[in-house]
């Protein structure tokens, strides 16, 4: 670009001629220099907006064109991602300690009916009713033929009924894939699974949710796809568990007791070994509520966690351990029992109105169980104290275990705490809780002391607890209840080499109506051994059992239950691989019996 | 010069067209491997789980003491007792073979009473 000069010399000299000013010239120049530049600066800066303008359409056109992409196209699993994750992303299995299956999935069908479809509704109702008898062919016909256009029939199939449904051969039956819950052990553990069953049903698919029990308490973890290939270990032994239930199920029976529960607890680590409620049912079919009378009739009733009685004579114990951890009394001081016992309107007397009085040692109390000596030391030790111990105990709180009726299942308390209830509830009458209380509350007695939180999933070390009860109280404790069974109400509970130590408790049943139904007892039996160094409790509770052998029949739990536990501890302690403190007979030895002889 | 830069980029376009036109097709078949795999490792899994479930049916607890109690008289089996427990001195365990190869000749005795000592 040729640049023209601000002064140009022939037009100023031109210009000096004419007399005109030779500025002005210059000024028009630089004028004219100016327009020029603004000029292209616009047409630079224009481009530029231009450019911007086009990569600003173009970033926001793929945005778009990708967001369309994505909610137009059908969803689709990324191929690549070859972790295998997404296959098994369902229901995690549920096993016991030792990884023995207690609930996992099976593949089925589900059969649903396009009846629009259908070449022969009538024929097809037909054949389905022979082959389902629950099934009812007109009732089938008239739904296939009232103008619905899907209809399910059945939720599960077994593959047999798949392929005889297959061969009606009607283009109107289709099949969708279905995930089912089975538990292979049919009714063994049955309170603790709980069970199954479909939540939201799509023609693909369906979700299984846990309708009760553990399935339901951890749902979410089960339902985790995170997790979905670990399974879910519990700290039941399924060998201890199915031999305990087989042995109370035979012991209800001999002692005509109309239900039964029980609970093994490892003291060590507070995880629940076996537990079983009878009667029971099959989570691969699990019953329905009952709509009327008692729901704890019905088999689904968790007579363990749910079923809250009085304690009884069980409870003593506890008196008796707390008013020597105050350091009221030791094992060996003596007490008042002298029967009956006026308190205001009330008379607290003693079974069959004996008196073990005037005087008895606190471990007599126990062996004896003597209500008026327990209600002597719940006097001593006083109202408050003696809530503030129970509920240390947790006998005032729902179990905090991991089933979903545990936290439904409050204990029943008295609301005002009087005196004459500090000496009832301290020998287990006038309060309600369950036999899981009872066994967490003995465990801290015979874990030394330390209370734990009882759990039912497996626990690889112990816990951290929280220390109730010194540890010579507590031996002390587990001493009394050893004498029990040695010289006291107990002595069926004998088990030879595993020193059972336990304490009886029979409690009339509360009517539903109030007050208490004489002649329908709860017998229980709560019990630890080996008593010198405790590795297991057990608390075995009977309804209504009664043991007529004899001219009458007896309801105590000295009669009923205690034999019953017995049973479970001589068949249970070897399975727990626990070695019976027996004298042998001391054997030849094998070098001294072939010893030549001269 | 300048042509032949172009013949060059037009062989270098075509063979980077081919190279992605195989990497295309090599990557769908892969793609399709991987969920023919996956589809047979479900369908292995599923089985598996089925075989599993087989097992813990078929060795649930009851059947087992019903089989048990079935063939008592071939197994004769009886459930654990606590007298079952025993010590490892209880077990009567092989001596260690004699050993011979020391042992001399026979040696013949005679026995010869003392006449002095009075027999009894």
């Amino acid at each position: 670009m040729t640049r023209t000069p601000l002064r140009p010399l022939a037009r100023i000299l031109s210009a000096r001629e004419k007399g005109e000013n030779p500025d002005h010239i210059e000024r028009e120049n630089i004028r004219l220099r100016a327009e020029v530049t603004r000029a292209s600066s616009q047409t630079r800066a224009e481009g530029r907006l231009l450019l911007l303008g086009l990569a600003f359409f173009a970033a926001f056109t793929v945005v778009g064109a990708r967001m369309g992409l994505l909610a137009a196209s059908e969803p689709m699993e990324p191929r690549t991602a070859a972790t295998g994750q997404e296959i098994s992303g369902r229901r995690a299995d549920i096993t016991d300690r030792n990884g023995r299956l207690m609930a996992t999935n099976l593949s089925t069908h589900a059969l649903y009916a396009h009846p629009k479809q259908m070449v022969d509704p009538a024929r097809v109702a037909r054949e389905l009713a022979v082959l389902f008898p629950d099934m009812n062919a007109s009732d089938l016909e008239r739904r296939f033929t009232d103008g619905r256009s899907f209809l399910w029939l059945r939720k599960k199939l077994s593959p047999e009924q798949m392929q005889s449904v297959h061969d009606i051969g009607d283009p109107g039956l289709l099949f969708g894939p279905r995930d089912m819950r089975l538990y292979p052990n049919g009714k063994l553990a049955a309170h603790i699974l709980g069970g199954a069953s479909f939540g939201a049903e799509g023609v693909h698919s369906a979700e299984v949710i846990g309708v009760a029990g553990i399935e339901r308490a951890l749902d979410t973890r089960l339902r985790d796809p995170a997790q979905a290939n670990t399974p879910l270990a519990l700290s039941i032994d399924l060998t201890v568990q199915s031999t305990m239930t087989e042995v109370l199920e035979a012991g209800m029976v001999m002692m005509n007791a109309k239900g039964a529960a029980a609970v093994m607890m490892d003291v060590h680590t507070g995880e629940i070994i076996a537990m079983a409620s009878l009667p029971d049912f099959d989570p691969n079919d699990r019953p329905s509520p009952l709509l009327k009378g008692d729901p704890a009739d019905s088999p689904l009733f968790n007579r363990a966690v749910q079923g809250v009685y009085e304690l009884g004579s069980t409870a003593k114990i506890l008196t008796s351990a707390q008013a020597m951890e105050l350091g009221l009394v030791n094992a060996d001081t003596m007490v008042d029992a002298n029967a009956p016992l006026r308190w205001g309107k009330h008379k607290i007397g003693e079974f069959e109105g004996k008196n073990y009085g005037p005087l008895l040692s606190v471990t007599d109390v126990i062996v004896k169980s003597s209500n008026v000596g327990t209600a002597n030391l719940a006097l001593k030790i006083g109202g408050d104290r003696q809530q503030a111990f129970f509920k240390t105990m947790g006998l005032f709180d729902p179990v905090p275990i991991e089933l979903s009726e545990a936290s439904t299942a409050a204990p029943l308390i008295p609301k005002r705490w009087a005196d004459i209830v500090t000496i009832t509830t301290s020998y287990g009458h006038g309060m309600s809780v369950s036999p899981m209380h009872l066994a967490s509350a003995y465990a801290a007695i015979a874990n030394n002391g330390i209370k734990l939180q009882p759990t039912l999933l497996r626990r690889d070390r112990a816990p951290e607890g929280r220390r109730v009860l010194s540890e010579a109280n507590a031996k002390a404790a587990a001493s009394m209840l050893r004498q029990v069974v040695t010289r006291g109400t107990a002595s069926m509970g004998e088990v030879e080499g595993y020193e059972v130590g336990g304490k009886t408790g029979t409690a009339d049943k509360v009517k539903a109506t109030g007050g208490y139904d004489k002649g329908k007892n709860i017998n229980t039996f709560a019990a630890m051994f080996p008593a010198s160094d405790p590795q297991y409790v057990i608390v075995v509770t009977l309804d209504e059992a009664s043991e007529n052998t004899g001219p009458k029949p007896r309801r105590t739990a000295g009669w009923t239950t205690v034999p019953v536990t017995a049973e479970v501890i001589r068949r249970t302690a070897p399975l727990l691989g626990l070695r019976p403190k027996i004298d042998y007979a001391p054997v030849a030895s094998a070098a001294s019996a072939t010893t030549p002889v001269e | 010069m300048r042509p032949l830069l172009y013949i060059f980029s037009a062989l270098v376009l075509m063979s980077l067209a081919f190279w992605a036109y195989r990497e295309n097709y090599a990557t769908q078949s892969a793609q399709k491997d991987v969920s023919r795999l996956q589809s047979e490792i479900a369908y292995l899994r599923e089985g598996l789980s089925q075989q599993r479930a087989e097992w813990a049916y078929l060795n649930r607890p009851s059947r087992l003491r019903d089989l048990a109690a079935l063939n008592f008289d071939s197994l004769g089996l009886l459930p654990m007792q606590p007298g079952q427990f025993g010590r490892v001195d209880q077990v009567v365990f092989p001596l260690p073979p004699l050993d011979f190869s020391q042992m001399g000749p026979p040696i013949d005795t005679i026995g010869t009473l003392d006449t002095e000592v009075d027999p009894l």
